[in-house]
Order: C-alpha cells, then sequence, then structure tokens
C-alpha cells in the first residue's frame, strides 16, 4: 500500500520546521568538521611534511573509489578532555574494498600522537563489535603511541579497555574475520599487538615501528642506546623479527598492498534476504525536514517519515487498527525486505503486544527490523498499572532482547525511559543505533525529573512547616532542567557513543540501506526468545 | 561473371572488393597469412585459405600459393588489390598459365608502364606530355650528374622501378646530386631489386592530380581526376575528386591525355594516370606533365566512386568477366565533391613512425564511408602497411564534403594505439586546404603547426580520471555516501609519461569534483554520461588499465598498478648480504666497478650448494666487506653498492 502523505510543502509549518531542523543540523555539522580536522593546521603540517598521508586521506586511498563510507562515532569526544581529542583521535568506519565491506580503524597521529584517550578506546571497541557483529574484516591503519597516560585508569585496566581490542582481534580471528593491520607509524607498548595479533601485517619503510618498548624506555631499563628503526623499524619486522609481512615504500604503496591483501580474502556474502529491484520513495526525503516538526512535544504521523524513507512509499502496515500508538509492517528499503516499528504516540498495552506480535513475526521470517523510534515512554496511571502495562511492556522488551534478526534504530526524536528499551536502544544492542540533531535521550524528561525533585523536596519542607515559593521552587528546578537538556542533546550522546552517531535525517534511507548491508555479511541466525509473562 | 574469386590480399581492400563480390553474388576466397588468422578479410569471405608466414615475402607475395589456393577452392578469378602482387607481370602470366583470370590489366600492359623511362618514351610517342627529364639506360655517375645539370636544378631522382616514393630524392643544389644518387640506388635496389634511377624535372608549386581511367583492353574511358596534393614524404594523406580550381578545358585535355595513355598499352581494367601540374599560376592545358601510370585500383579509387556513383571493383569483376565497358565517355555522370583521408597508426610527433598496438576500441562517425580492415580488438603488426582506415566523405559542395570530413574526424575514436587522427584533423582545419590552395608542399610547410598536439585539459584528465576510478558506469544509489564531508580519494594517471595524481570527491553519486593540479573540475551525471561544466563530456573507451578520452585525436591515460612499485623494491638495497652461514668461494667485483641489476658479484658455498650473489640494482660497487674464502653469518654483509645519485634523477 502506497502510503499517502499529508504534508503541504509549502505551507508555514513545513517551512518553519525545515528551517529549526536545518540550524540543529548545522550544530552538528560544524561540530563533525571539527572533529574530521583532527588536531589541528599545526599538526597536520607536521604530519605531512614526514611524508606521511592525513589519516582520512588514508581511509579514503585504502577504499574503492566511489565507495561509501558509513563513519562511526564521527563527533566522539566531542567536547570532552577539553576538546584535545577531536573524533577521539581515531577514525573508524565501513567502506568498501574490491567490493568487500570491511571495517576501517585508522588512528590520527595528528591527535596527541594517536594516543588512546577512554573515548578513544572506547570506540576502538565499539567498532570492533560492529565488525564482530557483522562479520566484517577489520584494518587497522596503526600510528598511535599507545594509551594515554595521564588517562591511564580509565584506558587501561578494565574489561572494556585497552586489553580488550586484542582480546576482539583474536576472538574474530578465530571466527574467520580476517584482521589486517597497515603499519604506519608508531605501535608502542601495547599498541604493538594490534600488528602482532594481525592475520596481515604491512608496515611503511623508514615511519611504521612496532615495539614493547621504545629507545627511551629501553634505555632507562638497561641501558641500550638504539634508534627507532633498529629497534622496531620495516627493515626489522619483516626481515628479522616476522612481526610484519610485507614492507611497503610509502603510505600509498601499503595502502595498495592493504587492498590486495583483502582482495584475497575469498570470502562471500551469506543468503540471507530476498532483495528486489531498488526504487526511489514516491515522496522526496528531502522533505522530512518539513514533515517533522521543529519541537519534540509537537506530535505527528510517524508515516511521514516512513514513506521518505522506503521504496516506493509502500508500507505493508500490520495491526494498523489495534494498538495504534506503535506502527509496525513491511516495506523494502532499497530492495533489502525490512520490519518497520516506528512510535506514534506512548506505549500503551495493545501496542507493547503488538510490538512483540511484530517482532516475532519478523524473527520467524528473518527479516531485520528497523525501529524509528520517537518515544516518551510506556504509559503511567492506575488503570494501566493494574492491567498488567509491565507485562505486556516486558513482552516487547524480551522479544526486542531476543531476536537475531539484525535489528537498526534511528532515534527520530525522544528516547525516555522505559519506550527507549522496548524501541531498541542501546542496552538492547542493535547492530546500529543512529540519531537526527533533533532527538534528545534521558531517563526522563528534564520537566518531570527536577517536578519529581521539588515534590520530595516541597513534602520535606512543608511537613518541617516551611514555606517554598513558586520563585524558589523554580530556582531549586533549574539546575536539573539545564543538566538534562545540556546530557540529553545528541552531540552529548554521542561524543561518549550511547549511539554510532548523528545522521543528516534527508539521509536516513541510504544510512538505513548500509547498516543493513553491513549487517547482512553475517548469516541470520534461529532465533529463541525467552519466556513471554503472558 | 564469376562464380567465385579469390582475393589476393589483406586488410582494408580485401574487405572491399569481397563487399562489391557479395554484393554481385560473386562467392569470395580469402587468403591468409599467420598474423591474419582472424582478420577481418578472413572473416568476411566465404572461405579463407592460409598461405604462410607473417612476413609478406611468406604469404602475401608468394603467388605460387596463392594460385595454389584458387585451384584448390575452385576460384577462377584473382582479384590482386594493391600492392603485394597487383603489379607484378610475372604473376599475372602465372595466373593465366594456371587457367584463372586475373582481375586486372595484361601482364604486357604492367610492364610496359613498369619501368619509368620506358612509360615516358612511350607516351611521348602517344603524345602524352611528359616532364623533361633522363630516362636512358646509361647509369653511370658523371653521364647522370649531367643530365640533371641539363634538365636544370631543382631535379628529382626516381627508381625507374619504383613507386611509393621509395628509391626517391630531390636535389636542390649540383653538390648535392651525388650523395643523393648513392642513396636513391641503395634504397632502390633495398625496395625492388634494381638500382636504376631516372631523373626528372622538379616542378615548383606542383600538383599532384591524377585521372582514373577504365579500359578494356581496347578502348578506355576516363573518369575525371583526383587531386592528391596533400602528400608528406611523397605519402598522400589526403585526397579529393575533383580537383580544386579545375577547368573543363584542363579537365578535358588531361582526360584525353589519360585516355591515349591508355590506350596505347591495350589497357584493360582499372588504373591511374599521374600527372604533375604546375599550380603556381592557375590550371593551364599546357601545365601538365605524365608522371607514372598505376596499373591497379588505387588506394583513393573511393572518392572518385563518390562523385560518379560508379562501383570501380563491380566495373573490374564486370570487364574481366567479358562485359563491355558498363557505361561510355558521356554517359558518365560527375556529381559534387569527395574527400579520403587515411588514417594510420603512426606516431605523429616522433616523426610519423609506424605504430603498432592492439585497437582496444574502434568507432567511426554515423554517415561516413569507412573503408576499413580491422575492428575493435585486431592487432596493428608491425608486418603491414599500419593503416587503420580511409574515411570517406561525399556532399554536394567541396566546402560541405570538407565539413563532413572535419565532422567524420571529430567522431572517430581509436584506442589503443597511437594515431595521426590529430594531424588529420588539423589538416582539414587548414586555411589553405579549405580554400582550395593546394600543392605537394603544402604540409611540409606548416608541419609545425599541422602537427602540434593540443595538451589534455583539466576537464579531458578530470573525465579520464573518474573512468580510472571506474565510475563511468551507472552508479549505485549510495556511491560516494559519507555521513558529513566527503572523504577525497587520489588516482594514478600516466599520460605520454606523465604521471598525474588528480583526486576525486563524490558529493553524491552522480556528482563529482575532481582536482588537477590546481584546478577543479565539477563533474555531474545525467541519463546520458557525465557534463563538465554543463557539456557533455567525450565519450571514453576503457580496456584494461587504458582510459582513451575522445576528445580531439583521443588522449590515452594508463592507470598504473600501484603495487608495481613492489619490483622496484625487491631490486632496491645498498647491500648484498649472506643468505645464510657459509662460505664466500668467490668475489668477482672490486671497488668502483660499475655493475647492472642481475650482475653476478659472488659466489657463496653453504649446506653443500653454491648461491650466486647478483647485483640488487644498477649502480657502483662502493666496498667488498669480504674476502674470497671467508666464513661468514647469515645476513653478514658482503657488497655495498655507493648508494644512488640524487642528481641521477
Amino acid at each position: 500500500m502506497k502510503l499517502q502523505s499529508q504534508a503541504m510543502t509549502g505551507s508555514e509549518s513545513f517551512q518553519a520546521n525545515r528551517a529549526a531542523h536545518l540550524e540543529m543540523l548545522g550544530t552538528v555539522a560544524d561540530a563533525a568538521a571539527l572533529a574530521a580536522a583532527g588536531g589541528g593546521d599545526k599538526s597536520r603540517e607536521r604530519h605531512l611534511s614526514r611524508g606521511k598521508m592525513l589519516p582520512r586521506d588514508r581511509v579514503a586511498n585504502l577504499l574503492d573509489a566511489g565507495s561509501p563510507f558509513l563513519e562511526v562515532g564521527a563527533t566522539a569526544a566531542h567536547g570532552m578532555y577539553d576538546d584535545a581529542a577531536p573524533a577521539a583521535g581515531v577514525i573508524a568506519g565501513i567502506g568498501r574494498v574490491h567490493g568487500q565491506e570491511v571495517m576501517v580503524i585508522a588512528n590520527d597521529a595528528t591527535v596527541k600522537g594517536g594516543t588512546y584517550y577512554p573515548m578513544t578506546v572506547k570506540k576502538h571497541l565499539r567498532a570492533q563489535e560492529i565488525a564482530q557483529e557483522c562479520n566484517l574484516p577489520c584494518l587497522y591503519l596503526v600510528d598511535s603511541g599507545g594509551a594515554n597516560l595521564p588517562n591511564q585508569d580509565e584506558v587501561f585496566p578494565d574489561r572494556d579497555h585497552f586489553g580488550r581490542i586484542f582480546y576482539n582481534q583474536a576472538q574474530m580471528s578465530a571466527k574467520g574475520i580476517p584482521q589486517i593491520a597497515v603499519v604506519m607509524g608508531s605501535c608502542t607498548a601495547g599498541g604493538a599487538y594490534v600488528p602482532a595479533m594481525s592475520d596481515v601485517t604491512i608496515i611503511v619503510k623508514d615511519q611504521g615501528t612496532i615495539f614493547l618498548a621504545g629507545p627511551p624506555l629501553v634505555k632507562a631499563a638497561t641501558g641500550e642506546v638504539v634508534t627507532a628503526e633498529d629497534l622496531g623499524g620495516g627493515d626489522v619486522h619483516t626481515r628479522l623479527s616476522g612481526v610484519a609481512d610485507y614492507l611497503a615504500e610509502d603510505d600509498a604503496h601499503a595502502l595498495a598492498l592493504a587492498r590486495r591483501a583483502v582482495e584475497s580474502l575469498n570470502r562471500t556474502r551469506p543468503d540471507t534476504v530476498r532483495w528486489q529491484a531498488a526504487e526511489d520513495p514516491a515522496y522526496d526525503p528531502d522533505e522530512i525536514l518539513g514533515v517533522v516538526p521543529g519541537d519534540l512535544r509537537t506530535p505527528y504521523d510517524i508515516r511521514e517519515v516512513i514513506a521518505r524513507v522506503v521504496d516506493g512509499s509502500r508500507f505493508d502496515e500490520f495491526k494498523p487498527r489495534f494498538g495504534e500508538t506503535l506502527v509496525t509492517g513491511f516495506a523494502h528499503l532499497m530492495g533489502c525486505p525490512v520490519g518497520i516499528i516506528a512510535n506514534n504516540g506512548v506505549l500503551f498495552s495493545e501496542a507493547a503486544q503488538k510490538g512483540a506480535h511484530f517482532v516475532e513475526l519478523c524473527s520467524q521470517r528473518r527479516i531485520p527490523l528497523i525501529f524509528l523510534q520517537n518515544i516518551t515512554g510506556f504509559m503511567v496511571g492506575r488503570k494501566y498499572e493494574n492491567e498488567g502495562i509491565a507485562r505486556h511492556g516486558a513482552k516487547m522488551v524480551t522479544a526486542v532482547a531476543t531476536t537475531n534478526v539484525p535489528k537498526v534504530t534511528m532515534l527520530v526524536g525522544g528516547s525516555f525511559g522505559a519506550g527507549n528499551y522496548g524501541m531498541a536502544g542501546r542496552a538492547y544492542q542493535p547492530r546500529f543505533l543512529w540519531t537526527w540533531p533533533n532527538s534528545r535521550i534521558s531517563v526522563m524528561g528534564g520537566e518531570q525529573a527536577a517536578g519529581v525533585l521539588a515534590t520530595v523536596k516541597r513534602d520535606a519542607i512543608e511537613r518541617g512547616g516551611g514555606d517554598w515559593s513558586a520563585e524558589e521552587e523554580a530556582e531549586f528546578k533549574r539546575p536539573t532542567i539545564e543538566m538534562f537538556e545540556r546530557q540529553s542533546h545528541p552531540l552529548y550522546a554521542s561524543a561518549r557513543l550511547w549511539d554510532d552517531g548523528i545522521v543528516d535525517p534527508r539521509k536516513t534511507r541510504e544510512v538505513l540501506y548500509l547498516s543493513l548491508l553491513a549487517a547482512l555479511n553475517a548469516p541470520i541466525e534461529e532465533t529463541r526468545f525467552g519466556v513471554f509473562r503472558m | 561473371m564469376f562464380k567465385k574469386i579469390l582475393i589476393a590480399n589483406r586488410g582494408e581492400i580485401a574487405c572491399r572488393v569481397i563487399d562489391t563480390a557479395r554484393k554481385l553474388g560473386v562467392a569470395t576466397v580469402a587468403v591468409y597469412s599467420d598474423a591474419d588468422r582472424s582478420a577481418r578479410h578472413v572473416a568476411m569471405a566465404d572461405e579463407a585459405v592460409h598461405i604462410g608466414g607473417p612476413q609478406p615475402a611468406e604469404s602475401y607475395l608468394r603467388g605460387e600459393a596463392i594460385i595454389a589456393a584458387a585451384k584448390a577452392t575452385g576460384a577462377t578469378g584473382i582479384h590482386p588489390g594493391y600492392g603485394f602482387l597487383s603489379e607484378n607481370p610475372d604473376f599475372v602470366e602465372a595466373v593465366e598459365a594456371a587457367g584463372l583470370t586475373f582481375i586486372g590489366p595484361s601482364a604486357k600492359a604492367i610492364r610496359a608502364m613498369g619501368l619509368k623511362d620506358a612509360a615516358k618514351k612511350l607516351m611521348e610517342e602517344a603524345g602524352v606530355p611528359v616532364v623533361p627529364g633522363y630516362h636512358g639506360a646509361d647509369q653511370s655517375d658523371d653521364l647522370l650528374a649531367n643530365e640533371a645539370d641539363k634538365i636544370g636544378y631543382p631535379v628529382l631522382i626516381k627508381a625507374v622501378a619504383g613507386g611509393g616514393g621509395k628509391g626517391m630524392r630531390l636535389v636542390e643544389r649540383a653538390g648535392d646530386f651525388a650523395d643523393a644518387l648513392a642513396s636513391a640506388r641503395s634504397e632502390a635496389k633495398t625496395a625492388f631489386g634494381n638500382p636504376d634511377v631516372l631523373i626528372e624535372k622538379f616542378v615548383t608549386s606542383p600538383r599532384h592530380i591524377e585521372v582514373q581511367v577504365f579500359g578494356d583492353g581496347t578502348e578506355a574511358v576516363h573518369l575525371y581526376e583526383r587531386d592528391c596534393s596533400l602528400q608528406r614524404r611523397h605519402q598522400k594523406v589526403i585526397e579529393e575528386a575533383p580537383a580544386p580550381g579545375m577547368t573543363q578545358e584542363m579537365r578535358a585535355a588531361m582526360g584525353e591525355a589519360a585516355v591515349r595513355a591508355a590506350e596505347a598499352i591495350g589497357y584493360a581494367g582499372a588504373g591511374t594516370v599521374e600527372f604533375i601540374v604546375d599550380g603556381s599560376d592557375g590550371l593551364r592545358p599546357d601545365g601538365f606533365w605524365f608522371m607514372e601510370m598505376n596499373t591497379r585500383l588505387q588506394v583513393e579509387h573511393p572518392v572518385t566512386e563518390e562523385v560518379t556513383g560508379i562501383d570501380l571493383v563491380e566495373w573490374q569483376l564486370r570487364v574481366a568477366s567479358g562485359e563491355p565497358l558498363p557505361l561510355g565517355q558521356s554517359e558518365i555522370p560527375l556529381r559534387g565533391h569527395a574527400f579520403e583521408a587515411r588514417l594510420y597508426a603512426e606516431d605523429v610527433p616522433a616523426g610519423f613512425l609506424p605504430a603498432t598496438g592492439r585497437l582496444a576500441h574502434l568507432a567511426f562517425a554515423d554517415g561516413c564511408r569507412a573503408e576499413t580492415g580491422v575492428r575493435t580488438g585486431d592487432e596493428i603488426s608491425p608486418f603491414y602497411d599500419p593503416m587503420i582506415a580511409k574515411i570517406v566523405t561525399h556532399g554536394p559542395t567541396r566546402d560541405i564534403a570538407l565539413g563532413k570530413m572535419r565532422r567524420a574526424l571529430a567522431e572517430t575514436q581509436v584506442a589503443g594505439t597511437v594515431t595521426n587522427l590529430g594531424f588529420l584533423s588539423a589538416l582539414c582545419a587548414h586555411d589553405g586546404f579549405a580554400a582550395g590552395k593546394v600543392d605537394t608542399g603544402l604540409i611540409d610547410r606548416d608541419l609545425a603547426m599541422l602537427t602540434k598536439t593540443p595538451a589534455a585539459t583539466a576537464e579531458d584528465i578530470a573525465l579520464a580520471t573518474l573512468a580510472g576510478a571506474g565510475l563511468m558506469d551507472a552508479a549505485e544509489p549510495v556511491s560516494g555516501f559519507t555521513l558529513w564531508a566527503p572523504i577525497r580519494r587520489t588516482i594514478l594517471l600516466d599520460h605520454d609519461g606523465d604521471v598525474l595524481s588528480p583526486a576525486i570527491e563524490l558529493s553524491g553519486p552522480d556528482t563529482a569534483r575532481v582536482t588537477v593540479g590546481d584546478t577543479v573540475v565539477e563533474a555531474v551525471r545525467g541519463p546520458s554520461g557525465w557534463r563538465i561544466g554543463g557539456a557533455l563530456a567525450p565519450e571514453v573507451a576503457i580496456t584494461g588499465d587504458l582510459v582513451t578520452v575522445f576528445s580531439g585525436a583521443g588522449l590515452g591515460f594508463r592507470v598504473p598498478d600501484p603495487l608495481a612499485i613492489l619490483s622496484a623494491d625487491a631490486a632496491g638495497g645498498d647491500v648484498v648480504e649472506a643468505p645464510m652461514p657459509g662460505l664466500v668461494k668467490a668475489v668477482f667485483v672490486k671497488p668502483g666497478d660499475r655493475v647492472e641489476a642481475g650482475q653476478k658479484m659472488a659466489i657463496m658455498e653453504a649446506m653443500k650448494m653454491e648461491h650466486t650473489l647478483t647485483a640488487p640494482r644498477d649502480g657502483v660497487v662502493g666496498e667488498v666487506l669480504a674476502a674470497e674464502g671467508a666464513q661468514v653469518e647469515a645476513h653478514a654483509a658482503l657488497i655495498a653498492l655507493e648508494p644512488e645519485e640524487e642528481a641521477a634523477a
């Protein structure tokens, strides 16, 4: 069924929405540009003067010309560490090499020598997690001084810290997911294990070095005086130590060798879904900015978004007359069959049951799921609690948590409270989670949170016979409201990698398609659900 | 009419003959050499017979093999085409002795015209004007020099048995005569086995105008003239009919003279009587002289066909099979104007050197007549004439026909070899030529201007970049997708030895920004391909690592293999090391020796095996670090080369 849009593209509200979105988009685009610039002009110049390619150019020249590049964590660490680590000092994303999708993880040595801040570690691990879940070969373009020493307590000791990188390499290699390293600069201390743990390693002559301890530490420890090149340069490692396999003349040559290494992987895409010919949506995706209100609190019909994302704007809606605040249905996205679950208001018991039902359907048919999340939460109140909304909500959460079909979540509006769980929030491990610039995420709305705190306080004051003026209450609520506002902002969220990145709403279709395409490198396993509380 | 004929030739002329034979319902037999196994003429003919090796002497010049092929296949006539055996009277006799028909003149007629001096004498007797000259049998140096003085400089020395410019020398001054004579003789001897020469007056501002004749053995008609003045080193480049500035009176006079020449030798079939014409003061009936008669179908016969509407090969077959001349002199029409341009695989900047190569792509303009013996994928081999095609256009006026030629050349696409296409285009754009002011010196006078190769523009390079990056086909919708700023991919391109590294940024599947040096070129893809600056980009052919952009005469770009550097790396290095522990048995070099990559430098014995150590690169031995008889460890440095000089680059 082709969806019929009710939007009036010439209307004032359409134009106002568009203007609001463009402004929010501009803020994110500025942050993305800042992140892409890496460590600033001076360190870029220094990097270039050593005959090295800038990290983004390395990525571009590794990939096929014209390859899409689905970047992960593009604005990671934004606003953190006094803005000392743009993009967290590492570039990660999915691109194609000889037509094969690969995960590329490239250190940015222009950012503090490519050392690992806590967010750098988190981003690196997230990229590896995606690669592992999607069965994507990993290419590490290494140029890093290792752990960022002032932050060692948040980088080294814990489970999801530095050591996990090599654990993941070993695990992936064991699963037959190729690990390829290109050493284009330092690989010191723990970093030395990235190439050493790789299946195939390429090193750039007179530029790449791999050693457990650099010359200063060697001198301090044993008194031996040795140059970096003699200690662990490309010549040493390809001729004597065997730590690396191929010696490259320069960055360009190293990238060509890496491309050849991928070419010989002999991998095929598993047979998963039945693709059909792609078709553009009948409504222009560009109009998303106009049909979605700039203010989160204004309700709108999520089908206006679906109509601008799916092939031919065709949507086979499931159970349209039941639990109407949750829209479920089948569609194709650039030829890939998908099940869509989208919010159209607060979740009621019926909506939650319908959601669980639909997840079961897609799991049985092995159809990937797309969540368009815009949720203020489950309905509250005696009626709802008494009818067991928690039980119904739990069914949906169970279904979403245990299904084995690939899930991709797009946060198109609010993500508050338990609604986040039922709609495949980060904790429910969707293959990818992307956000729009207008989205907000927090345990509840700032107003509500401040209201809860104020109620508690007012009760205490009034119990003591005190008096609390409205002004005083407002003054009390302000910092909480401001904190929620700041912390729920997508840039704040993305900086901490609560998601995989903020996207231009107009590119939703492409982002979802590329996410599915990456995810479908792995076979879809049979699903076994948990106990549904009936 | 014949039932079946054999074509004793190859290339475009064999194809041309097969075309007409098929039209007349005549079956065809092709012959071919090893090099032509899958040639176009072989594919076109009804039957094909292999006659030997790739060298002409091993195949297309082997009369007996060709006659045997005709006998074996039941062909009753042999069409010789041009070149090879077409003007060999012994072959004609052998064909006839075998009871077959030679589609061409008699051996006697060929002989009569074959020796240039005898031919001239004959023509003088028949009342045909000839250029003053010496055509005597006495070939002594002094006598020839004397005759040259008598005729008056400048003079032309020509091989008696020659043709096609071989064994021909222009001598401006008496002082240069002896050297020119010696070299003409030696070339004539090599080319024709006969060193004898003749000497002629050299006409200044000469034009080469020839008359097409057709005889039945007794009577002859003419099919008007062709102007072949556009020549380079006596090789025709562009021919046309009629001749610019030709008058009725002049045409009648030349036509009559040509018919007289043909009838004087009882000529049968198609022939051409070449005249040298003094073009210094317009065309005058007393300003033309007989040069020679070509007793075959000429390369440039299509221009005559275009202006008369007559298929000359059809006439050849009809007359050879005993029919009378199809039309009388007064019935032969003359309409409009025609040009023929000869497209060659040749390296124009290198002095028009013949080139070879596989035609990765070959396409001609719609609406032009292209006579060709090759197709896409065929090889231009070193064994034969490197002609790719003759491009022929016709129009109601000279101006229109020339305009059509310019367009036809612009739309001709050749990839895989260098060609003279740019030169032909420049020639067609030449003001003097456009005005009809032609003479045989035109090309040499303006050679620099005509051979100037236009540099590839940033737009051409941008297009080659898109092609080299594999972005010519319709894109996937996510081609070039990025979340935020586009990424920038660098491509290597080798254009005539210059290595370029343009960069591409795609801001969408159909929008590209290519940076070429300091220039940024924006390209947008529509349903009919890339547009650059609003204009539809030229077509592009991609074959293997070769990208040809059909801009101007076609620009070739190679996409170098980025890994080719590896072999250079393997060959690099300054130090020769011991591959394993062992004994140095012999050292063959000493400091200061110049060595080449791969040259044997020392022998080591280890594990009962002898290991030869070779130079890793070209260079100079700097130091020998191990003496003969020394026991060395693995990786011990044995011989060091001097560091490579930076200045060498």
